[in-house]
């Protein structure tokens, strides 16, 4: 059970919600299963529940290896 | 869609495409494993297997928890709507499984269940403060992704002392299945896997370090990948180059949201609400052991088992169903008698086919035409 | 005594009952203060059970459609407007144009007459909007719990211009498929009132008359083969509809699909496919690969058709499948939904 997406946290209501947004849309969710949520946090939501921060480091070197792992080959190798 | 767009980059894919198809071995054949129903789900709706070399094989195996829910949990589902009135919430997906005699909860709403999709745990739990005079019990399904949200409704409730609340507990654990597979598999069908796709969501919870007995053990390697298109290509890549320079370690792909330790906050709410079970039967896998958790004895007035005394009694799939070996990974739909005729998405025979992330769902409803090629 | 005194409808307070539904004065009374009031044309004036209509030359088309949404009143729209919409929409497509709009309406006991006063006075004003009159309705009640507050039912009449002949049968390999617009407006703005699917979002029903947009494309000269408006099961149903009919396949590109953002967010969190999610103001093109460019520009230029795009060809395919080009560079079936569409956890 994975359908999971990351929302970026626009107010933090109380220590167990916050209300979080996707491409201008809100909704209210929980954050009781993540520690310490800041606005401008994104976290993954899952079933109205913020399960982990999204590591937004990680996320950029990710996307860095992604690119590299295309560039190294050679067009020709193929 | 921040952190969502930039991993289905139709660019960075065909670069890696490339990479996989430069890195994979003449002439030999490759075969992984993937049991997180999300992944099963984005290689079918993305079509990644277009960019993948014929050497390379995408097996889908138990990751759907809909799918591996046994026909007997929903009787107990449906028991409880239609002869104890209760209010039944439920995840979407739950609504089409078929149970028995020819019911599901779809059709016991149309026999008068009060049968209700929620979307979270906290929707069940207002049904519950909106409704003192009835009974709400929540059909708790799901991998180790979902079993946490359910923690924290078992907690508010009892803070709260939210009396007509109960839950009725379904949830299954990965690293077992996954033991269960390479276990009851014949060697022959053991040496078919070449490596996993661990699952996204489940590993932001319990972290990379449960599959390491798995790569040491069964010498397979394993890597967690998330579930956008890129993800599940890099991981591919990453398997390739293990299987390729002979190692078999845990690697993570998702480092955005998996660590080694996992949410520990999380385990530790589900730790202190759940316990694990002796057995549990899983449709098309049979009984496993300790691969499935109850509500611990504390909890005893939110758990439905208790509350209604259930009594489980398991039920037979169809005889022709090869969901068994599917969910295995040693049989494609395409090989089950019923697939396609009997067994449609409109009219689900076996697990594999009730959810869309289910192997023949996903073949069936994004693929299949490949088949006729 | 003032014989002719009659207290008007409580249309504040006042709700419906068994009476208004009986054929007694309860019931005239409704009809005048409230339907006709609203409604009110020559043709419905004339007051019979059923309405003479002025002789036409030519083809007439005929439609229906029952409208049970819930809830009744949505961002973008309500009932009213979209019983109108939803049937002067059908008539269009083939390329008639939509006059007279006949309305059925099962009421509930204890519905709420300022409601349906709103409903009312918004179908008015869908009519008027897109040229059409209601000439003639009905009206029954039922008993509280047996209904939904309101279903309306609209049937049309259309005049079909002589030469006209657009059938979903007709699409043929190499032909171009169209859009009008963005996808999911309607079936999003719905779902985000719903009782167990909150969210605040900016998405709007697209619930509109279509037959302004549909006589610009028949005036064009464009080579068309079909129009169709994808409404319940979304863009998915249509083509696989019109793949069945024409016998042929289709092959649609994701990224040339417009959506809103919005919408793709609120699906993305719901675990829906815009494929499969309605649309009550969009319109589905076929035409020749050469009519392509004209019938987009003549899309663009209408306040309807601002996102218009060409979204995919017609192809030679035995096995009439609607298959999509990723933006992932593969490529996916895009399948008639399975039952009612749920959203997916996992």
């Amino acid at each position: 059970m994975c359908l999971a997406i990351p929302t970026r946290v626009i107010e933090v209501l109380n220590e167990f919600e916050a209300i979080v947004e996707l491409s201008g849309v809100r909704k209210t969710v929980s954050i009781a299963l993540v520690e310490d949520v800041q606005v401008g946090d994104f976290v993954i939501l899952h079933v109205g529940h913020a399960l982990a921060k999204l590591n937004v480091e990680e996320a950029k070197k990710t996307l860095e290896l992604m690119a590299e792992a295309g560039l190294a080959v050679n067009p020709e190798q193929v | 869609m921040k952190y969502v767009d930039e991993f289905r980059d139709g660019d960075l894919a065909q670069g890696i495409a490339r990479a996989i198809h430069a890195e994979v071995q003449a002439g030999r054949r490759y075969a992984f494993m993937e049991f997180c129903g999300g992944h099963t789900h984005a290689i079918a709706r993305y079509g990644i297997p277009d960019l993948l070399p014929e050497g390379v094989r995408m097996i889908h195996g138990p990751g759907c928890p809909v799918c591996v829910l046994p026909i007997g949990r929903i009787d107990l589902a449906i028991h409880l709507a239609l002869e104890r009135g209760v209010i039944l919430c439920t995840y979407g997906d739950t609504l089409r499984v078929p149970a028995s005699n020819g019911l599901t909860l779809m059709r016991a709403r149309a026999r008068g269940g009060d049968i209700r999709m929620i979307y979270s745990t906290e929707d069940a739990l207002k049904i519950a403060r909106d409704n003192p005079q009835r009974e709400v019990v929540f059909l708790a399904i799901g991998f180790e992704t979902t079993t946490p949200p359910t923690a924290v409704a078992l907690l508010a409730a009892e803070r709260e002392g939210l009396g007509n609340f109960s839950v009725l507990c379904c949830h299954v654990l990965t690293p077992p299945a996954i033991a269960h597979i390479l276990d009851s598999a014949g060697s022959g069908e053991a040496a078919m896997l070449d490596g996993f796709v661990g699952p996204a969501h489940v590993s932001a919870v319990i972290g990379s370090a449960p599959y390491e007995p798995f790569a040491a053990g069964y010498q397979k390697p394993v890597v967690i990948a998330g579930f956008e298109p890129l993800d599940v290509m890099q991981a591919i890549l990453m398997l390739v180059r293990q299987v390729n320079s002979g190692r078999h370690e845990v690697e993570n792909e998702y480092t955005r949201a998996v660590t080694r330790e996992g949410n520990r906050r999380a385990q530790a709410m589900v730790a202190e609400c759940m316990e694990l079970r002796d057995s549990f039967e899983w449709r098309g896998l049979g009984r496993v052991p300790r691969s499935a958790l109850k509500l611990r004895e504390r909890f005893a007035a939110f758990d439905a088992e208790v509350r209604y005394a259930l009594s489980y009694q398991p039920v037979a799939d169809h005889k022709g169903c090869e969901c068994g070996a599917i969910l295995r990974g040693v049989r494609a739909p395409v090989d089950c008698k019923l697939f396609g005729t009997v067994c449609t998405p409109d009219s689900p025979v076996g697990a594999c086919m009730v959810s869309s992330e289910g192997s023949c769902a996903a073949f069936y409803t994004y693929g299949r035409h490949r088949n006729t090629e | 005594m003032k014989t002719d005194y009659i207290r008007p409808l409580d249309l504040k307070q006042g709700r419906v009952d068994l009476s208004h539904g009986g054929g007694g004065r309860a019931m005239q009374q409704l009809i005048r203060e409230l339907f006709a009031k609203h409604l009110g044309n020559d043709l419905l004036a004339q007051g019979n059970d059923g309405t003479v209509l002025p002789q036409q030359a030519g083809r007439l088309v005929l439609s229906t459609d029952c409208h049970v949404v819930s809830p009744l009143f949505f961002p973008g729209g309500d009932i009213g407007a979209l019983a109108v919409h939803g049937t002067v929409n059908d008539v269009a497509v083939m390329g008639a144009t939509p006059l007279w709009l006949a309305a059925g309406f099962v009421l509930e006991e204890g519905f709420a007459l300022a409601d349906l006063d709103r409903i009312v006075r918004s179908m008015a004003a869908a009519a008027r909007h897109a040229g059409v009159q209601v000439v003639t309705g009905d009206t029954k009640v039922v008993e509280q719990g047996k209904g939904d507050g309101v279903f309306i039912t609209t049937t049309g009449v259309g005049l079909l211009p002589e030469g006209v002949d657009l059938s979903g049968a007709y699409a043929r390999p190499g032909d171009t498929v169209l859009i009008s617009g963005t996808i999911g407006d309607h079936g999003m703005a719905i779902m985000s009132q719903r009782e167990n699917l909150q969210f605040d979002a900016p998405i709007v029903s697209d619930s509109a008359a279509l037959n302004g947009l549909t006589a610009a494309l028949l005036a064009s000269g464009a080579t068309l083969r079909l129009m169709r408006d994808p409404t319940r099961g979304g863009l998915a149903a249509t083509l696989n509809e019109i793949a069945q009919q024409s016998r042929c396949g289709i092959v649609l590109q994701e990224t040339a699909i417009p959506i809103q953002p919005a919408v793709e967010g609120a699906c993305e969190l719901l675990g829906l496919d815009p494929l499969n999610i309605a649309n009550e103001g969009k319109l589905i093109v076929v035409c020749a690969a050469d009519s392509a460019p004209q019938a987009l520009a003549v899309m663009r230029a209408h306040p309807l058709g601002q996102n218009a795009a060409i979204i995919g060809t017609v192809t030679d395919d035995p096995h009439h499948f609607v298959q999509m080009q990723t933006r992932f560079g593969g490529r996916r079936m895009v399948d008639w939904l399975s039952g009612e569409q749920l959203p997916r956890i996992c």
